[in-house]
């Protein structure tokens, strides 16, 4: 989902970028804060993993791919400011190093996969985490529902924005964003969802560090 | 050995890179909406390329190029990540 430069207009540019770079700035207050040194290779390795596993394409329907965001991932294991630190280190080193994601468009894609996509995948996963209790199982589809819904919902900011910048008619954009993502974040559960079991059962404790 | 839990997981997460030719080909959620509906054409190409769409440049077997576009990009990821984390608890309360 990583808009290229063209595709947006500069109001929703300059909009984005703005609220990224607030958002951005505060998780470094935040996690200046709270971080401790427990964090401090976790934070390296999920940043490594997402790197990696977003160059993982998987097919979907109809000669289309999609890949891992890892936004949910993240902000479940470390928190919605943690994973908007490291969302942010994968998508301005795929920018800047392997020109995945435009320059220009860079704000509007933190904002995307890393702001929305952490935030609402964490408040996702705590909520399935309330309702089904503190439990393998819960964990389990909280991080299904968290990864299925941080996709989704990046979708659709995506799509307003491209909307907003009138690169195509919200009417047309939106549903098609939608439906190909309702169909990617599938995917998205699958591996967080697997990447959380694993974690489980081997350091679970992993699980209950405190979140930033 | 328990200590290095992350070194084990850096090996994962390497190991995990190796697997990108496998990758599929076809267009992301995004590139294929912006074909069905036409806008496409819209995207620029970057001012400068360093390892563009995740082939190193130089490397006649593509696959090769991607895996160690791959290993690079996530040793990056890594050392960044890990090297911000660290200056955060490092100078703890600096910034504040």
């Amino acid at each position: 989902m990583h808009i290229p430069d063209g595709f947006l207009n500069v109001a929703t540019m300059a909009t984005t970028a703005v609220v990224s770079a607030g958002g951005v700035g505060n998780a470094v207050r935040i996690a200046n804060k709270k971080l401790g040194e427990k964090q401090v290779p976790l934070m390296g390795v999920l940043a490594a993993f997402i790197f990696a596993a977003q160059m993982l394409n998987f097919p979907i329907v109809g000669g289309t791919s999609g890949h891992l965001i890892g936004a949910a991932l993240a902000a479940i294991l470390l928190g919605p400011w943690a994973a908007v630190l490291i969302m942010s280190c994968v998508l301005i080193a795929q920018c800047l190093i392997f020109q995945d994601g435009g320059l220009l468009a860079l704000g509007a894609n933190i904002f995307n996969m890393g702001i929305v996509a952490s935030f609402s995948g964490y408040y996702l996963y705590r909520l399935v985490s309330l309702l089904l209790g503190d439990n393998r199982r819960g964990k389990l589809v909280g991080g299904f529902v968290a990864a299925w819904g941080s996709v989704f919902l990046a979708a659709i900011v995506c799509a307003i924005e491209l909307a907003v910048s009138g690169a195509s008619p919200i009417k047309v954009v939106l549903p098609a964003m939608a439906g190909f993502h309702a169909l990617i974040g599938i995917g998205e559960g699958l591996i967080t969802g697997a990447v959380l079991s694993f974690v489980l059962a081997t350091r679970a404790d992993l699980l209950q560090l405190q979140r930033i | 050995m328990k200590s290095k839990w992350w070194l084990i997981g850096l090996a994962v997460c390497l190991l995990v890179a190796c697997l990108s030719p496998l990758a599929s080909s076809s267009p992301d959620g995004l590139e294929r909406v912006a074909e069905d509906k036409g806008f496409i054409d819209l995207g620029q190409e970057a001012p400068f390329q360093i390892i563009a769409d995740y082939v190193f440049p130089g490397i006649e077997n593509e696959a090769v190029a991607t895996i160690l576009a791959g290993l690079i990009g996530t040793l990056i990821l890594f050392g960044v990540a890990y090297g911000l984390a660290w200056l955060l608890v490092l100078r703890k309360k600096e910034l504040t």
